[in-house]
């Protein structure tokens, strides 16, 4: 399958992605220019972590105003599959394909460093490889991570199964010292109701090689290949 | 707009001597204008010219056959990695400006050494800094330290070059003058790098990148001065970083470094627009003419004078290839940066610049830059007469700790030793997924993508061995950051220093300055680890005290087989631990002295280079013969606290180790002694055999001294400590400082 990377000014993860696509997972990858909107030969879109526009304004805020936005609201419209790594995850939040907002971690500062996940459902497409329960070791890197959305959203993601992972402990449990940012319930990484557009903060494009310190995060990607092979429509 | 007059206040005011006045009327054959003056006040102040050092860095050995840029040559060094690629790397200090604003400071200096490093045509792969501070305690030293690691953060996080490793220590004579210390190391093409040139007569000048304020004016004379209470009113010198533009410019500048579109392209660091018209145009031996009026500025109003001397950030100036400029200008664009063409290259020899029709500055490039023109001078020097006293201190006398668990309790948690965790987590260390040993061990470790290579760097003075034995420190600097890299796997091939130093027109200042720099090329031939480049940063001092002299080191090792990297903890119980190197009865400038007894006093510890050669090269055989499960050189806190660091370092899989050392040393010093070449290994029970016979025919002395195993660190009858309780100490202790706060800026007075 082919994945397209998008590359807004400031983006600087989306080598990265595009690097874990080709040689980790063996498919096709292109970078997608910000002020290009054609996205007729990709099968799933990436928005890569970084700052896009330097997030001056606001994470994610001006980048929802891009050439590239329009078409990936349509794409994602249509039933394509896009998942936005911290900032992408961000930019899906501004851009209203997913629910909520980010606020700054409640320690107010940015921080790197591997956390783990606890997968809390398969059933979509990017954590059908993986096992409800299983942890993932992968690391975070951000200042505004901390997931927020009111009472009444947040029982419907719980309701319709749409948080995918949760900050845990090395065990799997969902614990306050284990939430590295404050997010509302652990949440780490979010579906929509469609389950076609998925965010997480936690980079799994960092956690891709045993060589760089864990692999699990490999399995994200595999889940969305697994996916897209069965050609299910979502 | 009518310029001032030159007088001699006016010229004192730009820190020009009377005789350096002399030499400028001698060049030019007539006064100076005001912007004139202002170009030699910077391109020859210590700043740009190095005029008090050159002649002390030219005796440090400067070329191999691994370099592909002498020291000077280029704006940093380059090392061939095989492969055709080439890794570019450079330190640089920007500490005057961290004293007085120590976020945009720190910032800037991030910005900086990274454009040293991609305006080469490198793309920056990882970034390091060696930071100083006064003591935690101080509220002041909290708000600098705080700041700097804000604006460090800030800029690599948002440029996207992982911070991978670094220094970080507190000492009372840093409280006024902090030393911040940038590195950055790049990757790139061997036959891709760019010069920083400007030549062919005709060949169109770029300016590109931001538009050009009146920040950072006179940052370059500001950092040749001392920093007192007057230092504040020099907070608008600081320069401003934009990380975002920077990133856009690192990416349009190898675009058309790829493309083959330029003859040169430079920098604006220190001096800005003037010091790159000047330096450019000198090494390519022409002359080189810019219209001001074309320059972008984001203020209205600007002269000339301030034009040429912004230090406005995120900024390049490019000389083309003719015919190339549509291309050039397409690049930027597509960026949606400034690429302005303001001028071109002469056959002349002068930096001719003009503005509003008239020409405001006419001057042969060649005298302006280090190399040519500038003055170089020797200045006297004075062994201070402490040394004699501190070097000859009896320790005999010293009373001998009671409860040496407690000792190690404390060393453990003392801010020099104890973890940096809370520095390296607001850094983003993983960006560019090459990071396989991150921030807090011996050396950071990155892999070469698409090859079986890899690269070791790390930053590494200990200033107090400066201040007690400038020579012999000096030597320490080189051997223990060629030590950590040949710990980590990697093969010791070059330096890049950054001398921090006080005044030199100070006899005593000079010599210690003088000593650390001959004890440094010693070290540098013995380890064949030539120097690559770096910067010197002197006027690091206010009217109270000098800082420590501190030559910080940045060493590039090669990992020829990504097999080969190691890491510093220890990994299975049962596993044997190894003392390769031998302790001495040496107490003289340790930590252990400065935290239980509050003295910086005695003699350096001994170094024999030859001895320290062979003790790395066995390392490194025995790692490359599989034969290594951790690797931990001994340093800060002595054999006691390496133990610790290795038993915690993965502070998930933290374990104990049980050890037992025989020796007739002061417990003291055997326990927390600081003697050099001395590394701890641990390895599989059935590889003794092998190390034994290995370290025999290399004639280094390694001992067995103990196992892994248990919860808890036993050495001798003398220690014991549970490792959760040690490990919580060193990770925690420093972010529960800084839980106390200082947001503020808390500026600095007269104090006692």
């Amino acid at each position: 399958m082919r994945f397209g990377v998008v590359t807004f000014p400031g983006s600087n993860c989306d080598y990265d992605a595009l690097m874990v696509v080709r040689d980790q997972l063996h498919h096709d990858a292109e970078f997608v220019w910000h002020k290009n909107s054609d996205l007729s030969a990709v099968d799933c879109v990436i928005l890569p972590g970084g700052f896009s526009y330097g997030d001056y304004l606001r994470t994610g805020a001006i980048a929802r105003y891009s050439p590239v936005m329009k078409s990936v609201i349509r794409f994602a419209n249509e039933g394509g599959l896009v998942i936005g790594i911290c900032n992408g995850f961000q930019v899906l939040l501004e851009s209203g394909l997913l629910p909520g907002a980010m606020l700054r971690n409640r320690k107010l500062r940015f921080v790197c460093k591997q956390v783990y996940l606890r997968c809390e459902t398969s059933d979509s497409p990017f954590s059908n490889q993986i096992r409800v329960g299983d942890v993932l070791k992968i690391p975070i890197a951000h200042t505004d991570g901390n997931y927020y959305w009111n009472e009444d959203g947040v029982g419907d993601h719980e309701d319709n199964k749409q948080v995918i992972f949760r900050y845990c402990d090395a065990r799997g449990s969902i614990t306050d010292e284990s939430n590295p940012n404050g997010s509302i319930n652990n949440i780490a990484g979010i579906c929509n109701k469609t389950r076609n557009v998925f965010g997480m903060m936690p980079h799994p494009e960092r956690a891709s090689e045993e060589l760089l310190g864990s692999a699990d995060g490999l399995r994200v990607f595999q889940s969305i290949v697994a996916f897209a092979k069965a050609g299910v429509a979502v | 707009m009518a310029e001032p007059k030159i007088t001699p206040q006016l010229v004192a005011d730009h820190g020009l001597m009377p005789d350096e006045y002399e030499k400028i009327k001698k060049i030019l054959g007539r006064e100076p204008s005001f912007t004139e003056l202002g170009i030699f006040s910077v391109m020859w102040s210590e700043h740009c010219s190095y005029k008090n050092s050159i002649s002390l860095i030219k005796t440090l050995p400067r070329s191999g056959k691994a370099l592909l840029t002498e020291a000077g040559e280029e704006n940093a060094g380059a090392v061939d990695l095989g492969n055709d690629l080439a890794v570019v790397f450079k330190i640089e200090s920007h500490n005057h400006p961290s004293a007085v604003e120590p976020y945009q400071g720190a910032a800037t200096g991030v910005g900086g050494i990274l454009r040293d490093v991609f305006c080469m045509g490198a793309r920056p792969i990882a970034a390091l800094n060696s930071l100083r501070f006064g003591q935690l305690s101080e509220a002041r030293s909290r708000y600098l330290f705080n700041g700097a690691v804000r604006g460090i953060g800030d800029y690599g996080n948002s440029f996207g070059v992982p911070t991978v490793g670094g220094e970080v220590y507190f000492e009372d004579c840093y409280y006024a003058n902090p030393l911040i210390n940038a590195m950055a190391v790049g990757i790139c093409r061997k036959d891709r790098m760019a010069s920083a040139t400007a030549k062919g007569a005709g060949n169109p000048v770029f300016i590109v990148g931001s538009s050009t304020g009146r920040d950072g004016i006179h940052g370059a004379t500001f950092a040749s001065e001392e920093i007192s209470s007057k230092s504040e009113s020099k907070r608008p010198s600081v320069q401003i970083g934009d990380p975002f533009t920077e990133k856009l410019l690192l990416e349009a500048t190898l675009e058309i470094i790829k493309e083959d579109l330029i003859v040169g392209v430079q920098d604006m660091g220190a001096a800005g627009l003037t010091c790159c018209s000047s330096e450019m145009s000198a090494k390519g031996n022409s002359g080189i003419e810019i219209n001001l009026d074309l320059v972008p500025v984001r203020e209205e109003n600007m002269s000339a004078y301030e034009i040429m001397l912004s230090e406005s950030q995120e900024r390049m100036l490019v000389v083309g290839k003719k015919g190339s400029e549509d291309l050039i200008r397409a690049i930027f664009n597509k960026w949606d940066l400034n690429c302005i063409e303001i001028g071109q290259v002469t056959d002349g020899k002068n930096m001719v610049v003009t503005m509003g029709g008239k020409v405001v500055a006419d001057i042969p490039s060649e005298c302006l830059v280090l190399g040519g023109g500038a003055p170089v001078y020797t200045r006297e020097q004075k062994r201070p007469a402490y040394l004699d006293e501190a070097q000859g201190h009896d320790f005999s006398k010293l009373p001998q700790p009671k409860d040496y668990s407690a000792v190690l309790q404390r060393l453990i948690g003392s801010h020099n030793i104890a973890s940096k965790r809370w520095v390296f987590e607001q850094y983003d260390s993983m960006v560019r997924t090459n990071t396989v040993v991150g921030p807090g061990s011996d050396a950071a470790v990155l892999r070469i993508r698409h090859s079986d290579k890899g690269i070791a760097v790390s930053t590494d003075c200990n200033a107090r061995y400066c201040y007690l034995n400038p020579r012999l420190g000096g030597q320490i600097a080189v051997a223990e950051s060629a030590r950590n890299v040949a710990c980590s796997g990697a093969r010791p091939v070059a330096i890049t220093n950054c001398l921090n130093f006080g005044n030199p027109y100070k006899p005593e200042m000079y010599y210690m300055f003088a000593e650390c720099i001959k004890g440094m090329g010693e070290a540098c031939r013995v380890f064949d680890t030539p120097v690559t480049g770096g910067n010197v940063s002197f006027y690091n001092e206010d009217p109270e005290r000098a800082v420590y002299p501190t030559p910080t080191i940045g060493m590039l090792g090669i990992i020829d087989d990504l097999n080969h990297i190691t890491t510093n903890n220890f990994k299975d119980s049962g596993d044997l631990i190894f003392l390769a190197g031998s302790t001495k009865n040496e107490l003289g400038g340790s930590e252990y002295l400065k935290v239980e007894h509050n003295l910086v006093t005695g003699n350096a510890p001994e170094l024999d280079m030859v001895f320290e050669k062979q003790l790395q090269s066995f390392i490194l055989e025995a790692i490359r013969n599989g034969l290594v499960k951790s690797s931990h050189d001994i340093s800060e806190g002595g054999l006691a606290v390496a133990l610790a660091e290795s038993c915690f370092a993965d502070r998930e899989k933290a374990v104990g180790a049980t050890v037992s050392v025989k020796s007739d040393l002061r417990k003291d010093a055997l326990y927390f002694g600081e003697s050099q070449s001395r590394v701890i290994l641990s390895i599989a029970p059935e590889r003794k055999g092998s190390l034994i016979q290995l370290a025999a025919s290399m004639n280094v002395p390694v001992a067995e001294i103990g196992v892994v195993g248990g919860s808890a660190l036993k050495i001798n009858d003398d220690i014991k400590a549970e490792v959760k309780i040690l490990a919580d100490a060193f990770f925690d202790t420093i972010g529960n400082v800084m839980a106390l706060g200082a947001q503020t800026p808390t500026r600095l007075t007269s104090q006692s």
